[in-house]
């Protein structure tokens, strides 16, 4: 065997990752004068300990889980789609036209629409930098983030100028009609009898994600484009050569990522603020790439690792409400995850391989050896 | 517009030029190595931060930036660490980076300060005061000249002095020392310097300690000249801007000035106007900011001039076995 198993590979690995990841976080809390196991036990009490917790976490998770199911689809085709914001962006703007200016009858027709708004948005705002990818050589990475930024610009400028409603200071726009308002988890379990917070702002999106995780699980690993898209991602010159179009392939894959990150914002936008506002993706689009890192770039992986980041970011606000440790620690936590996770992983990798390597040839010689020992008895 | 508010721009343009141009030839030494550094960003925010804090500590502006360069270079060695040492992807450990800096800064000064991820006002000698050059006074009363000196060339920060003195500093080094040729090199063709018995390790270590020394400058500046201490998230995106320079730039230092400046330029007008009239068509500050945004992707998309980067950047070198 020349190869670790795979359950070190898609398993262990993570997990000795995201441990170091944890213990370091642990030491920066212990640094800054605070005690880690209570900030634990906060966090665990804080996220998961109430539905309202729970409501909160599943919310950010569900966030994460449509961005990180973006990056994944980028990475798959070795694309490092850093512009999960911007698309992001784009997408609640998408999602809040369909909302404003389309009288919907009922909140499943207009989440229908806004699905297609934020999708095509979002998809619209990865098409620019996949086309200059493709045909003109710019590095994606260099362009997504300057789409960042561009896009933080333009919504800045049409909601200031364009969306704002007269006499509001507000950079926002104005509430959407009623019959787009999601329903959440509270009334979604209350027929069922099932007691819910109802201040929680997770709803129905996440089921729409998690719809749409099994959906790339089958666009990836059960259709040809799929399968052009992961051949790609391995060897571009192979699949160039077994005629895969290398423009499209980087612009497809670029345009559903975009597009899964604009449909976020149906749980952002239409589902908690219900109307849109300058910052509503807060970081979501870049937290996906720790989340997509931490998974594996497998959707099964992601949603694993969207709901530890919700955990997080929820058990994070948490902290900062009762304790002295900033916001902040879990963009350090959300750093040293990415770091281990993604550009360190030779550090664990290398020596756990040779390891597995090893062992498995001793074993292979002791079963050499023993028949021998038998022929001769 | 007047003559004077003209070079008041010219001035501020200098000022907010200066830390780009620092950061921008931070990534030139290290993109030139063939090490791609997204994480400029962050090593300027650390690098303000430290130095905001211990020159709030001590008193002293001098053990404030070497605080920050400290600071700054930990970061270039975790970068050289993940991208040269476990050939990790250069691109993920640069964006981690940056996370991580904007997180622990702020960690950091509300555990020291409490006040919510600033640091106190500096004032005094925990400061980069302007230098008033020579005569400048004197010479103010001679016509066009006489206030250009004044107001525009004298009464900059040392380090401003310093970021333009890096720029032929920087131009010597790479294309007149053996040290330049063999980092640009490396940034070309890892496995022929490998070849000549020339460690590629030893250089792109090399290159990541100049870029974490003149990242800090960036981030010393920041905080200790341009600003009077350190604020949450304070470097506001110059690491990216100073990477769209340097595509601007095509890799080169004194193309990086001219990138810088003009980048530089473009944010001091749209401090000073919110919203620029051009016969009748009216320009929205929005663009403004996102203005070097734009041109870089076009510079990208190759319309302006093509801009070819150092052919094995990004890359991790694995020696031949």
């Amino acid at each position: 065997m020349e190869k670790m198993p795979k359950w070190a590979d898609v398993a262990l690995i993570p997990l000795i990752n995201l441990a170091i990841a944890f213990a370091l976080s642990a030491l920066v809390i212990w640094a800054i004068g605070e005690d880690p196991w209570k900030a634990v036990k906060m966090m665990v009490s804080g996220a998961l300990g109430s539905t309202y917790g729970w409501g909160y976490t599943l919310y950010y998770a569900t966030n994460f889980l449509f961005t990180g199911l973006a990056v994944a689809v980028a990475f798959q085709a070795s694309l490092f789609n850093i512009g999960g914001e911007g698309q992001a962006v784009l997408g609640g703007l998408g999602v809040a036209l369909v909302c404003l200016f389309i009288p919907f009858p009922h909140w499943s027709v207009a989440l229908v629409f806004a699905l297609a708004g934020g999708a095509l948005f979002g998809a619209l705002w990865a098409l620019i930098p996949a086309w200059l990818q493709a045909r003109r050589g710019s590095h994606i990475v260099i362009t997504t983030i300057m789409f960042n930024f561009i896009a933080a610009s333009l919504l800045n400028y049409i909601l200031v100028n364009l969306l704002r409603p007269a006499g509001s200071m507000d950079p926002a726009s104005g509430p959407f009609p009623e019959t787009t308002n999601l329903p959440t988890f509270h009334d979604m379990l209350a027929p069922l009898g099932i007691a819910f917070s109802k201040s929680a702002p997770v709803n129905i999106s996440l089921i729409i994600g998690l719809v749409l995780a099994v959906a790339v699980y089958f666009l990836l690993w059960r259709t040809r484009l799929g399968y052009e898209i992961r051949a790609f991602g391995k060897s571009q010159d192979a699949s160039t050569y077994a005629g895969i179009s290398v423009t499209r392939i980087t612009i497809v894959a670029m345009m559903i990522s975009g597009a899964i990150a604009g449909m976020m914002s149906i749980n952002n936008t239409m589902g908690e603020s219900e109307r849109l506002i300058l910052n509503s993706v807060e970081g979501a689009g870049f937290i996906g790439i720790a989340v997509a890192l931490m998974g594996r770039n497998h959707p099964f992986g992601v949603a694993l690792a969207a709901l530890l980041f919700g955990f997080l970011y929820q058990g994070g606000g948490e902290l900062a409400l009762w304790t002295k440790i900033p916001r902040e620690l879990i963009t350090v936590i959300q750093a040293l995850v990415i770091l281990f996770t993604g550009a360190l992983d030779n550090m664990v990798r290398d020596p756990l391989e040779r390891a597995f390597i090893r062992r498995a040839k001793r074993r292979k010689q002791q079963q050499q050896q023993q028949p021998e020992q038998g022929a001769a008895g | 517009m007047d003559y004077i508010s003209i070079l008041q721009i010219f001035d501020s343009a200098v000022r907010l030029a200066t830390p780009l141009l620092l950061a921008c030839l931070a990534g030139l030494f290290s993109e030139r190595a063939g090490i791609f550094d997204i994480g400029l960003e962050g090593k300027i925010l650390v690098s303000a931060m430290f130095a905001a804090s211990i020159a709030t500590f001590t008193g002293s502006v001098w053990l404030g930036m070497l605080a920050g360069l400290m600071g700054s270079l930990a970061f270039s060695a975790m970068h050289g660490l993940a991208s040269i040492t476990f050939r990790g992807n250069q691109l993920i450990s640069g964006v981690a980076l940056n996370f991580l800096a904007s997180g622990i800064t702020v960690l950091i000064a509300e555990a020291w300060f409490g006040l919510g991820g600033r640091t106190p006002g500096l004032s005094g000698a925990e400061r980069f005061l302007p230098i008033e050059l020579p005569f400048a006074e004197s010479l103010s009363g001679v016509p066009v000249l006489g206030p250009l000196y004044k107001e525009l060339i004298s009464g900059h920060t040392l380090l401003v002095y310093v970021a333009l003195l890096m720029v032929p500093v920087s131009w010597f080094v790479l294309y007149r020392t053996r040290f330049g040729l063999r980092l640009r090199a490396v940034g070309e063709n890892p496995a022929a310097v490998d070849t000549a018995g020339i460690s590629v390790v030893r250089l792109r270590y090399a290159s990541m300690v100049i870029a974490g020394i003149l990242c800090g400058l960036a981030g010393v500046y920041l905080s200790t000249g341009l600003g009077a201490g350190f604020g949450k998230e304070m470097s506001a995106g110059r690491g990216y801007i100073a990477l769209a320079a340097l595509i601007f730039a095509k890799w080169r230092p004194w193309y990086a000035l001219g990138a810088t400046m003009l980048f530089g330029l473009l944010e001091a007008v749209a401090n000073r106007y919110q919203n620029i009239d051009l016969g009748g068509f009216i320009v929205p500050v929005q663009f403004m900011q996102a203005l070097p945004y734009i041109l870089t992707v076009i510079i990208l998309a190759g319309f302006v001039g093509k801009a070819i980067p150092p052919r094995a950047g990004g890359q991790p070198y694995v020696k031949e076995r």
